[in-house]
C-alpha cells in the first residue's frame, strides 16, 4: 500500500522544466546487507529521476535507507538489484575500477564529517581528485585554486584542516567535490556538524552553484529547515520513497544570512 | 595509473609525517644492508691478504722435504732423514717438464758477529735460483754466482732485519762478518719482505751458497729440502706428481712402500686457505642477510600498522576516484621508498664500516661492488615483498567502510 502511495506522490511531482533529460535515473533499486545470518533490507525498490539543474533534499529518519541511497548514487556501493543510470550509464553493471572512474569524473561528494586529509593543505586536498584524473601539476594547481576561490577560500589555500573552522573545512570539501566538474554534487548531511549560521552559509553556496551554474545537487538532511533551501524534497521510510514533492515556500540562504546578526568571533 | 612523480611526492610526504617511525623502520634495512656489505668486504679483504702473502712466498712454489726416519720402529718425525741429495734436486730440474727451477736448501742457525755487534739468526743455503723461486731480489749489492756455489765461497746476502741489527744504518755490502769463527763477505742485502702468513719475520735470515753451508758450517752431504718452482701456478699439481714419481724411482721405493719424502704444493695450500675463507665469508654474509630479512619484516609491520591507521585516508582517496590499484601502488611506493632509502644509507654505512675495519686490521680495503649491488637490490626486493601484502590489503578496503572507520 505504502509503495503505491509513493508512486502517486512521484507522479504528482512536477517534472522540472529546466533543460534536458535525467542525470540520475533509478529503477526498482534494492540493497540488502547480509550481516551474518540476518539480511537487512536497506532499500526495497526505489525508482526516481533527477534532472539536470535540480536541487533535491532527501529526508528520513535514521535507518530509512537515505544514506544507503546516497552511497549508491555516489557509486561508493553497488545495488543488490535494480538499475541506476548516471548520465545514461548503467552504473550497476560497472567494475570497481570503472566505479572509481565515475566517482572521479561524474560525482562530487560532500560528507558530514568533511573527510579532508589531515596535515595536508587545503589546496592539496582539493587537488586530490585531479591527481587521480592524472592531470599535470600546473593545471591541477590552477583548477584547485579557482575552485577554492569559488567557495571563498582563495586566501587560505595553504592552511591545513586543523587551522580552519568547521565551515571553512566544509567549503574546502565542496571545492574538492567541484574541482573535477562533476555532473552531480552529492552531500550527505553537510551541515550536520555545523552551527546554524555556518549551515546557512553552506546552503547559500549550494544555492548559488545550483542557480548560477545549473549544478545538480542531491542533499541528505534530517533538518526540515535545511530541506527548505532545496527545490524538491524526497522522504524515505523503511527503504521506500514515502513522499516526493516540490518545495512550495523555498528559502533563500542569501536572504536568511542578510537577516542574521553578524558572526560573532 | 597516476603520474609517477606525484606518487613519489605523496609517498615522501606520508613518510615525512611520521619521521621517527620511518627512520626506525629504515634502520632495520640500513643495518641489514650495511652488515652484508661490511661482512663480505671484510671477508674479501682477508682473502686478498692471504692470497697476497702466499703470492709473495711464490705462488708456483713447491717444496720437497724428507720423510720421517724409521729406525727400528721408532719414527723420528718430519725431516729427520738424510735421503735428499743434491742429485735429487738436479734430477728434478732436469727431468720434470712442469718444473722450471729447483734449488737445494740447507738450513742452520748461527750467531753472527760484526764488530762489537752480534745477532742470532738462521742461515739458509740455496743455489742461484733463489731469486726466481722465492720471487725475492736483492736491494743493494749483488747475489752470489754459480761460481760462488761451485767453489763454496764464504759470501752471503743479508735479510733486512739482520742488516738493520748488525749495521745500524751503515752499508753492509763489502763488509766482513763472522759466522762459526769464519770470516764471510757480505755481498748484498735483500729487499724487505715482511711477515709470512704464519707471522714470522721473513727478513730475519741470511742467504748463502748451499755448498758453503753444507761443507763449511754443517759438514754434511745431504740437503734439508728442495725448493721447486713450477712453470705456472696451474702446473703445480703436475709438477707435484712428476716429482713424486721421479723421487720414488730414484729412492727405489717399492710400490707397497710409503714415500720417504713429502712434496708440498703452495698453490694447494693457498686454495685451501681461500676455501676456508670463502666459507667464513659466506657464513658472515648469511648472518647479515638474516638481519636484512628481519629489517624487511619491520617494514612490513610498519606498513600494516600504517594501512590500519590510515583507513579513513584510503576511504577518502577512493571516494574521490582512486582505484584499488592507485591505493595499492601508493602503499607499495612507500614501502619501496623506505627500503631503497634504507638501502642507500646502508650502502654508505656499510662501505664506511668496511673501510674502518680493514684499516684497523691493516688489510687492503675492498668494498665489494657485488655485495653493494646484491644487498641494495635485495633491499629493494624486500621493500616490494614487505609492502605487497599491506598494499593489497589497503586496495581491497571497501570505500564506505573505510570512510566510516574511526
Amino acid at each position: 500500500m505504502e509503495h503505491a502511495q509513493a508512486l502517486t506522490n512521484t507522479d504528482l511531482h512536477p517534472v522540472p522544466s529546466q533543460n534536458g533529460g535525467p542525470v540520475i535515473k533509478v529503477e526498482n533499486l534494492h540493497k540488502v546487507y547480509e550481516m551474518g545470518d540476518t539480511k537487512v533490507h536497506a532499500l526495497r525498490g526505489i525508482s526516481l529521476e533527477i534532472c539536470q539543474g535540480e536541487f533535491v533534499a532527501i529526508m528520513g529518519a535514521s535507518g530509512s535507507g537515505k544514506s544507503t541511497f546516497m552511497n549508491l548514487l555516489g557509486c561508493l556501493d553497488s545495488p543488490s538489484d535494480g538499475t541506476y543510470l548516471l548520465d545514461n550509464t548503467n552504473v550497476a553493471l560497472l567494475s570497481r575500477i570503472e566505479l572509481a572512474r565515475i566517482r572521479n569524473q561524474h560525482v562530487g561528494f560532500v560528507f558530514q564529517g568533511f573527510n579532508l586529509l589531515s596535515r595536508t593543505s587545503a589546496l592539496e586536498n582539493v587537488e586530490l581528485p585531479l591527481i587521480y584524473a592524472a592531470m599535470r601539476a600546473k593545471e591541477r594547481h590552477k583548477r584547485s585554486r579557482s575552485a577554492l576561490e569559488r567557495v571563498g577560500l582563495g586566501e587560505r589555500t595553504d592552511h591545513i584542516p586543523s587551522q580552519l573552522s568547521g565551515g571553512q573545512q566544509q567549503r574546502v570539501a565542496i571545492a574538492r567535490a567541484l574541482v573535477n566538474r562533476p555532473s552531480i554534487l552529492l552531500a550527505d548531511e553537510p551541515t550536520g556538524n555545523l552551527d546554524s549560521r555556518t549551515s546557512v552559509e553552506i546552503m547559500s553556496i549550494f544555492q548559488e552553484l545550483n542557480e548560477k551554474e545549473n549544478l545538480t545537487i542531491v542533499l541528505v538532511t534530517h533538518e526540515p529547515d535545511i530541506a527548505d533551501y532545496a527545490k524538491r524534497v524526497i522522504h524515505f521510510r523503511d527503504g521506500h520513497i514515502m513522499r516526493d514533492y516540490a518545495v512550495q515556500k523555498r528559502r533563500s540562504a542569501a536572504e536568511v544570512l542578510a537577516g542574521m546578526p553578524p558572526a560573532e568571533d | 595509473m597516476i603520474l609517477l612523480l606525484t606518487i613519489f611526492r605523496v609517498a615522501f610526504k606520508a613518510l615525512g609525517r611520521n619521521k621517527m617511525r620511518s627512520i626506525l623502520t629504515m634502520l632495520g634495512i640500513i643495518i641489514g644492508v650495511g652488515a652484508v656489505i661490511a661482512m663480505v668486504s671484510v671477508g674479501q679483504g682477508a682473502q686478498q691478504t692471504i692470497s697476497q702473502q702466499i703470492a709473495s712466498a711464490g705462488s708456483n712454489m713447491l717444496f720437497v722435504t724428507p720423510g720421517a726416519l724409521n729406525s727400528g720402529g721408532v719414527r723420528m718425525g718430519q725431516g729427520t732423514t738424510s735421503h735428499l741429495l743434491v742429485e735429487d734436486c738436479q734430477a728434478i730440474e732436469r727431468e720434470c717438464p712442469a718444473v722450471k727451477y729447483a734449488s737445494p736448501l740447507v738450513r742452520t742457525s748461527c750467531s753472527i758477529v760484526y764488530g762489537n755487534q752480534n745477532w742470532l739468526t738462521n742461515v739458509q743455503g740455496y743455489d742461484t735460483h733463489f731469486s726466481q723461486i722465492k720471487l725475492w731480489d736483492v736491494d743493494k749489492g749483488t747475489f752470489f754466482t754459480d761460481q760462488d756455489v761451485l767453489t763454496a765461497q764464504r759470501v752471503c746476502v743479508l735479510g733486512k732485519t739482520v742488516a738493520d741489527n748488525l749495521f745500524a744504518g751503515a752499508d753492509p755490502v763489502g763488509q766482513e762478518i763472522r759466522m762459526r769463527n769464519m770470516p764471510w763477505r757480505v755481498i748484498g742485502v735483500l729487499k724487505a719482505k715482511g711477515q709470512s702468513g704464519q707471522g714470522q719475520d721473513q727478513d730475519d735470515t741470511i742467504i748463502a751458497p748451499y755448498t758453503t753451508v753444507q761443507k763449511k758450517m754443517l759438514g754434511i752431504t745431504f740437503i734439508n729440502s728442495i725448493m721447486v718452482s713450477a712453470v705456472s701456478q696451474e702446473a703445480s699439481s703436475t709438477a707435484q706428481a712428476e716429482i713424486t714419481d721421479l723421487l720414488r724411482q730414484r729412492h727405489r721405493i717399492a710400490r707397497s712402500e710409503d714415500d720417504d719424502f713429502q712434496v708440498r704444493n703452495l698453490a694447494d695450500m693457498a686454495e685451501l686457505a681461500n676455501n676456508s675463507n670463502q666459507v667464513m665469508t659466506l657464513l658472515l654474509a648469511s648472518i647479515a642477510f638474516v638481519s636484512l630479512i628481519v629489517g624487511g619484516i619491520g617494514v612490513m609491520n610498519i606498513m600494516l600498522v600504517s594501512v590500519t591507521e590510515r583507513t579513513r585516508e584510503i576511504g577518502i582517496r577512493m571516494a574521490v576516484g582512486a582505484t584499488g590499484g592507485d591505493v595499492q601502488f601508493q602503499f607499495l611506493t612507500e614501502a619501496v621508498v623506505l627500503a631503497v632509502f634504507g638501502g642507500l644509507l646502508g650502502v654508505i654505512i656499510g662501505s664506511l664500516a668496511s673501510k674502518l675495519i680493514s684499516n684497523a686490521l691493516g688489510w687492503p680495503t675492498l668494498v665489494s661492488t657485488t655485495a653493494i649491488g646484491v644487498a641494495f637490490t635485495f633491499a629493494a626486493v624486500i621493500g616490494i615483498a614487505a609492502g605487497w601484502y599491506p598494499a593489497l590489503k589497503a586496495s581491497r578496503l571497501d570505500p564506505i567502510e573505510a570512510l566510516r572507520y574511526e
